[in-house]
């Protein structure tokens, strides 16, 4: 249940946020969450509006933007795009990659009143 | 009119502990302590294998081992009966360590001045991937009671960890256990992962696991001397 500490870490950012730039409600939270990343989009939506609750957040919208995942292909000497960490390379089927995108978990962006 | 605004704020999600994680490094850095990050499925063996290694090396080094599980002190017991200080976290509810609790428990460890912390996470492959804990690097123990394919069912864990450790080796023959089928499949998500082979109930292997240690320090002095020049 990582899930839980990830929406307490944007419940925390949402609030120091709220302190320093002065808005007292939050309509929607914008997040960036990369396909390696450590958690499921589903998941933290599901989680999100219990955490949420009696805090600045409570009641906002959750969006997620899912970047996709990218690797350099070390025999191809190219990035390639991939969905899972162990897939192998679209181009040569090796599996000789360094991921280098997708692993973000980011709040972008708040919308506020 | 709406009086809605957009606020642009650009900030990781795990920025608080991975800023705690950082003034951790910073600590083990200045104690000159080699720390590492054991972590596994419930298990695995992580406990018997840390018994028997720092059984085998507290003459050499100051050692000190951070045991975190759900629930009990017996972990934390077992590695005192060693005569090396071990603190206990109980996460409770939490599947993993974090680096606020590991920066509390280093509090309390006496001072280990140019040797090993050993930081045995709560047993699970999913969650403790995503939190740095401030450690030289991850150790992931994976036995051979488990499926070979375990690395690509729990790829984040594989890709996050420097070395696997394939604990219980001396059971490999009754097991049918095929070796080189699960170092193929770890490499498939982390092609650069080390592999060792042990048993933490015959001792085989510990040598070879104790060589790799001695290399990591070398290396964390090398990198500290380098950073100092």
């Amino acid at each position: 249940m990582h899930e839980m500490a990830l929406c307490e870490g944007i419940i925390g950012i949402v609030e120091e946020e709220a302190r320093k730039r002065a808005f007292a409600k939050v309509n929607i939270v914008c997040l960036e969450i990369g396909a390696l990343s450590h958690v499921a989009p589903e998941a933290l939506k599901f989680c999100f509006e219990a955490v949420a609750a009696r805090t600045i957040a409570q009641g906002a919208r959750l969006e997620i933007v899912e970047t996709p995942g990218t690797a350099w292909c070390m025999a191809c000497s190219k990035s390639v795009e991939i969905k899972q960490r162990y897939e192998p390379c679209p181009s040569c089927g090796g599996h000789q990659l360094q991921v280098t995108g997708g692993e973000e978990m980011r709040v972008r962006e708040l919308e506020v009143d | 009119m709406s009086s809605d605004r957009i606020i642009q704020v650009e900030r990781d999600i795990l920025g608080k502990n991975d800023r705690l994680a950082a003034d951790n490094r910073a600590r083990f850095q200045a104690d000159e302590v080699l720390a590492f990050n054991l972590v596994s499925s419930p298990g695995a063996g992580k406990t018997s294998l840390l018994v028997r290694a720092v059984s085998e090396l507290k003459n050499g080094f100051p050692i000190g081992v951070i045991e975190g599980d759900q629930q009990t002190s017996n972990d934390a017991e077992r590695i005192r009966a060693t005569g090396v200080a071990a603190i206990q976290v109980n996460t409770g509810k939490g599947c993993h360590l974090d680096a606020a609790m590991v920066g509390e428990a280093y509090d309390r460890l006496p001072w280990l001045n140019g040797g090993i912390l050993f930081i045995e996470n709560v047993g699970n492959l999913v969650c403790p991937a995503a939190f740095d804990l401030g450690e030289a690097c991850k150790i992931v123990v994976f036995s051979t009671t488990e499926g070979e394919d375990k690395p690509l069912k729990y790829p984040d864990m594989f890709a996050a960890s420097s070395l696997m450790l394939i604990n219980k080796i001396d059971l490999a023959p009754v097991l049918d256990f095929d070796l080189a089928r699960t170092v193929e499949y770890a490499r498939r998500v982390n092609p650069g992962i080390e592999v060792l082979t042990v048993s933490a109930r015959t001792g085989e292997g510990f040598p070879a696991f104790y060589a790799w240690i001695r290399r990591r320090g070398a290396k964390m002095k090398q990198t500290a001397m380098a950073t100092q020049d």
